[in-house]
């Protein structure tokens, strides 16, 4: 499956990009800085999404015990990781020339730099603990808890008096030109099929590692030459 | 629009370029990673079953 998703991911990007600068119009107010927004709001979702994928699978672990769904918890914790911090990156980039700030005490910002000190915790505890078992449920506690944050950075905006803008995408309309919600879509799903290529690149690794001992593994083809 | 004028970014190149580039870099990073982990345990593993079967 990962050549797949490996493909599509690579084509979405060329035509995401494509969109993000050479069809969406200049904006009106913020000039060509608004194409920032073509990368920064795809990571930023995709951040808060993957941690809900990664808490979901780790609660699976933690209540039916199935070794599977707390791999795949560890192999999705990296990706989200780097896509909050991606989100803050980028974010910091925009805000210095719309609100002349690098970084403010904004509820949303804050709210997102727990979301990467939640994934940091979540991979610096599995780590710490030596036995794989004891490491996954402890971990996946972390994770469950953490999940409240997910709401509260995704409602920051409405809940709070914020400088971050609130949601131009709603469901009773939007007030975004066409191309740039096509060039937002197309590079969200370009960011979404890549983290699942990278994290099922990850977990067969973290599968193997885990299962050295186990007979099929000795067996596999990649071993055997 | 020649291709001075779109690296410019009317004026907001750093920002624009800068979180694009971030982005990229950050991608082919986390590639290399994961590619390396696999060839790390891929290699372990190659290296044990060989060690049994003497």
């Amino acid at each position: 499956m990962v050549p797949w998703f490996a493909c599509s991911a690579a084509i979405m990007f060329v035509a995401g990009l494509y969109i993000s600068f050479f069809v969406a119009p200049t904006d009106v107010q913020q000039s060509e800085a608004y194409r920032i927004m073509f990368i920064h709001v795809p990571v930023s979702i995709l951040s808060m999404f993957i941690y809900l994928v990664m808490a979901g699978y780790a609660a699976l672990g933690l209540i039916f015990n199935t070794r599977l769904s707390s791999m795949m918890a560890s192999a999705l914790a990296p990706t989200g990781a780097l896509l909050a911090f991606l989100s803050l990156w980028t974010g910091a980039l925009w805000g210095k020339p719309m609100w002349g700030a690098w970084w403010v005490w904004d509820a949303r910002l804050t709210s997102e730099l727990i979301l990467l000190f939640l994934y940091l915790g979540f991979i610096a505890l599995h780590a710490s603990i030596d036995d794989p078992r004891r490491a996954d449920r402890a971990s996946a506690l972390l994770a469950i808890l953490g999940s409240v944050n997910v709401p509260i950075i995704y409602f920051s905006v409405q809940w709070w008096n914020t400088l971050h803008q609130g949601a131009s995408v709603k469901l009773t309309g939007t007030s975004m030109h066409v191309a740039m919600q096509q060039g937002m879509y197309t590079m969200m799903l370009a960011v979404w099929l890549y983290a699942i290529t990278i994290s099922l690149i990850r977990v067969r690794s973290i599968i193997l590692e885990r299962e050295s001992k186990a007979q099929w593994v000795s067996e596999l083809m990649e071993i055997k030459r | 629009m020649n291709w001075g004028e779109f690296f410019a970014m009317n004026g907001y190149a750093w920002y624009v370029w800068g979180s694009f580039g971030m982005a990229l870099l950050i991608f082919i990073v986390e590639m290399v990673m994961v590619r390396h982990r696999r060839t790390v345990i891929l290699q372990q593993l190659r290296l044990t079953s060989n060690a049994e079967d003497l």
